[in-house]
């Protein structure tokens, strides 16, 4: 992990600091504690660690190391069965926190990859590629998608 | 210290015309007769919930329905982990002294009381809503993941997996509830359908209807009672990208303290119940609680370790991957089953020696736990 003094902090006063693909913003936000310096990704106006308050924003480059992966052949539903088999990962960011998202074939556990957005199944989720990569993205990414 | 009396286990399977409270009636009434209660006996009633009945006083619909009126009545959530944190709260309910018969029940048609997609939907919502659920996941795909990173840190290969999938169902032939009894071989689970991979769908247990009861007390009756003796619980996380780490829930700690609260070790154990939702459930809970070395359930399963005859018999009506899953009662039917083997009436399945038993069981992605420890008397 890099030290704190490397990360972009970003006052979480604002709910739009907090924007991030979930809200159709292309790209990823975390929390950080200003006090026992724990990061989360799920949103909270306290720090679940030490209780501290309010916790600050934490950009997150979209670079790290794949940590668990699984191709989905059962899809839930109509939309999601139209681009089956489709790669979910688990993410160790470098900032230090895991991220779920969709990957391109062969980002396999200890792959180094990279974040990009990208709509799947009708709406913005972040899309993981091998970085550096061997392709250029636009190959990587899905039929499905309109960026 | 609590004794169960009496247990009730339908069927599981397609059961055609069977809803939530018929299943439960069923399931209850087979429990009162075993345990030689009459209705009226009981004062406390535990129940779980069903995703094709969802209801915000379940425990009070089902104690209207059945003909009740218990003086202490509620639902209980907590996924997968549901059955057994019931029978926990059972357990101290008695010794406090809040009831002194409790009836705990469980009951859905999850089979056919829905869609297939509608049941699959409805389970990934345990999933985040923001960061898990929009990315199509589904409980296999949440298990599928922890399977991945199991597989890399401890070098178990799919085939291991297989060997669990193997042994359920080789104990389900011996039984004529179960859901599946055709015997399976590793390259038939190998060769079986994709479902989120190392995950096919041999390697998942399947959606079923059924129900399963328990009568819990504070003192012993009936015919066939078995000593509760401790039981435990751990909750590590909710959700799969929360988890502390992905090969380490919390299982080994749970059941550790809970043989430790009843004055027991591992060696002790004769019987043991094991939640078994996929492979790598099972897997990775006989890993982590220490019945299996890391890395090694799928060899002892193929050697007849966990069979009837074995040094350590498990599961032996065939889990959730072959007696079936029907939401709260597949995990109690892992109970019944064990009530059944402690009492001496398995059948042919009946093992040798099952005076010492430990159950655990899991919710949400191996991410709550409750263990039990029970004795024969």
């Amino acid at each position: 992990m890099k030290p704190d003094g490397v990360f972009q902090a970003v006052s979480a006063r604002s709910e739009a600091d907090l924007e991030d693909w979930t809200a159709g913003v292309p790209r990823m936000r975390a929390q950080h504690c200003g006090v026992c310096a724990a990061r989360w990704l799920f949103r909270r106006e306290f720090c679940p660690h030490c209780g501290a308050q309010p916790p600050q924003a934490l950009a997150l480059t979209g670079l790290g190391t794949v940590h668990a992966a699984t191709m989905v052949h059962r899809a839930p539903d109509d939309q999601f069965r139209s681009i089956a088999p489709y790669a979910l990962v688990l993410v160790e960011l470098d900032e230090g926190v895991r991220v779920m998202g969709h990957a391109q074939r062969g980002a396999t556990i200890g792959a180094r990859v990279e974040v990009s957005f990208v709509e799947i199944a009708g709406r913005l989720l972040p899309y993981f590629c091998l970085f550096p990569s061997a392709t250029s993205l636009s190959e990587a990414r899905p039929a499905s998608s309109s960026e | 210290m609590s004794y169960l009396l009496g247990s009730g286990l339908t069927r599981f399977g397609r059961l055609e015309g069977r809803n939530t409270l018929d299943l439960m009636t069923e399931a209850a009434s087979a429990a009162l007769t075993d345990a030689q209660l009459e209705r009226s006996e009981i004062d406390g009633l535990i129940c779980g919930y069903s995703t094709t009945m969802p209801h915000l006083m379940l425990a009070t619909v089902f104690a209207e329905h059945f003909g009740i009126q218990p003086t202490y009545a509620h639902a209980v959530q907590v996924g997968g982990a549901t059955g057994f944190a019931m029978v926990m709260l059972a357990h101290l309910l008695v010794a406090s002294g809040a009831a002194k018969r409790i009836l705990v029940v469980a009951g859905e048609n999850r089979m056919t009381g829905q869609s297939r997609d509608a049941a699959i939907q409805a389970l990934a919502q345990t999933g985040h809503p923001q960061y898990e659920v929009p990315l199509g996941t589904t409980i296999p795909a949440y298990y599928g993941l922890v399977a991945s990173r199991y597989m890399w840190e401890h070098g178990v290969t799919e085939a291991d997996f297989a060997e669990l999938a193997v042994l359920m169902r080789r104990q389900a032939v011996r039984h004529p509830g179960a859901q599946f009894r055709e015997p399976i071989s590793v390259e038939a689970v190998m060769s079986s359908r994709p479902i989120a991979s190392p995950l096919k769908v041999l390697d998942c247990c399947p959606v079923s209807d059924g129900g399963c009861a328990f009568v819990i007390a504070s003192e012993p009756g009936g015919v066939h009672p078995v000593r509760i003796r401790s039981a435990r619980q751990i909750h590590t996380s909710q959700h799969v990208t929360a988890a502390p780490n992905l090969t380490h829930f919390g299982a080994d700690r749970c059941s550790a303290q809970a043989l430790g609260d009843a004055g027991r070790s591992l060696a002790d154990v004769e019987y043991a119940a094991i939640y078994d939702s996929f492979t790598v459930t099972l897997t990775l809970l006989l890993e982590e609680i220490g019945l299996a070395p890391r890395g090694r359930a799928g060899v002892l399963a193929r050697d007849g370790h966990f069979d009837r005859d074995g040094a350590l018999p498990l599961n032996m009506h065939g889990g959730l991957l072959s007696y079936g899953h029907c939401g709260v009662a597949g995990a109690m039917a892992h109970l019944a089953e064990t009530h059944r083997q402690m009492t001496g009436r398995a059948a042919d399945r009946q093992v040798a020696r099952a005076g010492v038993a430990l159950l655990h069981g899991d919710g949400g992605v191996l991410s709550s736990h409750v263990s039990l420890v029970l004795e024969s008397p």
